[in-house]
């Protein structure tokens, strides 16, 4: 271990210089492809969709340093975002009114801020311990204030919610907010400066011990950290992002409820951390983007896609604990060696196969949820592009076919792949 | 007065025991493998849906026989296929797995039986007034609830003291390890336990569908309850859940029947309270609203000032 330390000294320089060469392409990379974005898909509905994509990147980044740099599971950390969005909703109102001076560009910071405050509050008692202990306790400030929301009727607006007016506040060296697409690049500004900012984080020292009091807690105090005091800046700096992504939230939309701080959406933002991959940390904004992506996709043909993004959590679960991200790094030695392409006939057949497993499985879950649920609605449903009649043999039959042909042929090339992946990293 | 103060014990008894058939299973289970079981209640929920269906062609009764025996075999499964894997990546996987089992399975309910409540009714056999006391009167299917609830307590208490099953489960409890040695196939009984807990859980979804309403969200109105009871009572003491189970139940029930509030309880004592500015929401907060903040409050409490519980033995 001590003779390389010299050659190391010697090459720590300049690879050094290269890694950070590469990163500030990487940083390039994303602002321009932010920029660009609209301009390649200019229709009105992606342009809300990448809106929604935004703020849920940045929330599932910032959930990240919790569960993923932190080893800290929160079951409620949309009381963060929550929050956020409604202390910038209300001081959006009093921009609005003229009882203070504020423009909308500077709101996401208020409402960092006020995640900040809330972080500051709960956490301080809630990072005292880590495991189940941490997780129980988010949970139960998540209720509580689930429950408060139906008491402090003025601050939550009930039923309602807060209702806001982004076109009235101040303007900012004449900034305009009126249009989706001025949204979006603030959406993109503040996406960009809180992602450098939080890869900034994980890079500092207090970032480090966070990793290290994840994974080994006594030895961190041996160290001579507290690893309360870790745990509290990590969560205090989650609660602050979490926060800015609210206040968007709130400029986006103009409405917040009580539902917005929930435990539903504190479990949204752990579905697409995890899905992503909680170990890297491109792995929640891929698990964001995906996840808003199938939700507006898939909540316009099906009442169910909580249910088909949920069995999509629990495979990730059991099956791929590293998440789509881990996968893609799976590769890069493979691309490194310039011998990806070999793999992507094997993976073609394999995916073309799950594919039609998973159409398979859609059309039977669709078919009997038909069934079940919607009884006077006609005899038949249109699924697929295709109208079929789920009250007769043929669709149940055709489906099961499928699924189970697809399953069958997966199982039959899967090892091919995988030996084929086995032989490119060799 | 005095009505209320009986009718709120005996409603409070109700759903105290209610609580403690789920909070039983689950708290069994954390002590054997260290799983808080997010899905736990979503068992609850399943009890109830099935026995609703099975209850239309077959009745009330053998609904309640078949039910918890489905759950239960469905738990043992979940357990097997699906908590056995994620295991070895520690608990934190764990308790995001059932997480995620608990999203599927609501979302299964809604598949199946759809979002809008079902009128899942007390049978017929039980649906008369018990007994009438100062107006009111208690209906007999509540107190078939007690009833069902207290013999399931005798049950469990006598298997897990009085029989040899019942001792290869406290043991596994402590010494997983030493059990195995002895020629136990402890995963198994880490399995039974779970698919055990699951149908008990299943039974108390069976009778209080009809109470406490059976639609899509009535796991996750219970299941943070649920929760918060082990954990007041001490993760992994049956004793301590019992008595949270009651505790709960009953200052839940107290709070709900009080219309008091907090401007108003502050003038009794003599302070003045004004009806205006920022606080004017909190002045007006009775106690019936606080009411489900109350369990939380004490879940935070208790896991702050004394995280073993009232009865637990270790921290988690």
């Amino acid at each position: 271990m001590s003779a390389p330390a010299a050659t190391r000294s010697l090459a720590l320089p300049g690879v050094a210089r290269a890694v950070l060469a590469r990163r500030v392409g990487l940083g390039l990379a994303a602002a321009v492809l932010l920029l660009i974005l609209p301009q390649l898909v200019p229709t009105g509905t992606a342009l809300a969709i990448m809106n929604q994509m935004g703020i849920a990147v940045i929330f599932a980044l910032s959930f990240n340093m919790l569960l993923g740099q932190g080893g800290m599971l929160s079951f409620g950390h949309a009381v963060y975002f929550g929050i956020g969005g409604f202390i910038a909703a209300h001081v959006l109102n009093m921009a609005g009114r003229g009882t203070l001076w504020l423009p909308v560009p500077l709101l996401p910071l208020v409402g960092g801020l006020g995640g900040l405050a809330f972080a500051v509050l709960f956490g301080s008692f809630s990072t005292r311990r880590a495991g189940t202990v941490f997780s129980m306790i988010s949970l139960g400030v998540a209720e509580l204030m689930a429950a408060s929301s139906l008491i402090f009727d003025r601050f939550f607006g009930g039923e309602e919610g807060i209702t806001t007016n982004r076109s009235k506040a101040p303007l900012l060296l004449g900034l305009e907010f009126t249009r989706d697409r001025q949204v979006y690049y603030l959406i993109a500004f503040w996406l960009f400066v809180a992602a450098l900012a939080m890869y900034a984080f994980s890079r500092t020292p207090v970032g480090r011990m966070a990793n290290a009091v994840r994974d080994n807690p006594e030895r961190a105090e041996f160290v001579g950290y507290s690893q309360h005091r870790v745990r509290f800046v990590s969560f205090c700096a989650a609660g602050f992002f979490a926060g800015i992504a609210g206040g968007l939230f709130a400029i986006n939309y103009e409405i917040l409820t009580a539902e917005n701080m929930g435990l539903n959406a504190s479990g949204g933002v752990l579905l697409m951390a995890y899905i992503g991959g909680i170990g890297y940390f491109v792995g929640p904004i891929i698990g964001a983007v995906i996840f808003t992506f199938l939700q507006s996709m898939l909540s316009d043909y099906t009442g169910m896609w909580l249910l088909y993004l949920g069995i999509l959590f629990l495979i990730t679960v059991l099956f791929v604990p590293m998440g789509l991200a881990g996968i893609l790094m799976l590769h890069a030695p493979a691309w490194r060696s310039r011998r990806i392409g070999r793999l992507v006939v094997p993976y073609l057949i394999t995916g073309a196969l799950g594919l039609v497993a998973v159409i398979g499985a859609i059309g039977l879950l669709e078919l009997l949820h038909f069934v079940a649920v919607s009884e006077g609605a006609g005899a038949t449903k249109r699924l697929f592009w295709t109208t079929i009649a789920p009250r007769t043999l043929m669709p149940w039959l055709g489906f099961a076919a499928l699924a189970v042909l697809g399953a069958l042929g997966v199982r039959w090339t899967a090892p091919r792949a995988a030996a084929a992946f086995a032989e490119v990293t060799k | 007065m005095f009505q209320l103060i009986l009718f709120s014990i005996l409603n409070g008894l109700v759903y105290g025991m209610l609580l403690f058939m789920l909070s039983s299973g689950l708290t069994l289970i954390f002590g054997m493998m260290g799983v808080l079981n997010f899905a736990h209640a979503s068992f609850y929920m399943l009890g109830a849906y099935i026995a609703f269906t099975l209850g239309l062609r077959l009745g009330f009764w053998p609904a309640l026989v078949i039910a918890p025996i489905v759950v239960g075999l469905l738990g043992a499964v979940i357990e097997r296929q699906g908590l056995r894997r994620v295991h070895r990546f520690g608990h934190i996987a764990e308790l995001i797995f059932t997480f995620g089992v608990a999203i599927v399975i609501e979302e299964i309910v809604q598949l199946v039986w759809g979002r809008p409540a079902k009128s899942y009714q007390v049978p017929a056999a039980l649906d008369f007034p018990l007994f009438r006391a100062f107006g009111s009167s208690f209906p007999a299917y509540k107190a078939f609830m007690l009833v069902i609830s207290i013999a399931i307590f005798a049950f469990i208490f006598v298997i897990l003291t009085r029989t040899r099953a019942g001792l290869i489960i406290q043991a596994s409890l402590t010494h997983p390890q030493m059990v195995a040695m002895l020629g136990h196939n402890v995963p198994r009984v880490f399995m039974v336990v779970f698919g055990i807990g699951s149908a008990l859980a299943g039974v108390a979804g069976v009778i209080a569908g009809p109470v406490l309403g059976t639609f899509p969200g009535m796991a996750q109105v219970l299941g943070s309850i649920v929760f918060v009871v082990v954990v007041i009572g001490g993760l992994g003491s049956l004793t301590g859940a019992f008595v949270a189970s009651l505790l709960i139940g009953i200052v839940q029930t107290f709070a709900v029947a009080m219309d008091v509030s907090v401007g108003g309880m502050l003038t009794a004592v003599g302070v003045p309270a004004s009806a205006g500015g920022a606080l004017h929401d909190l002045w007006k907060v009775t106690i019936a609203q606080v009411a489900p903040i109350l369990p939380y409050v004490l879940l935070v409490l208790t896991l702050i000032l004394r995280p073993t519980g009232l009865f637990g033995t270790r921290e988690t």
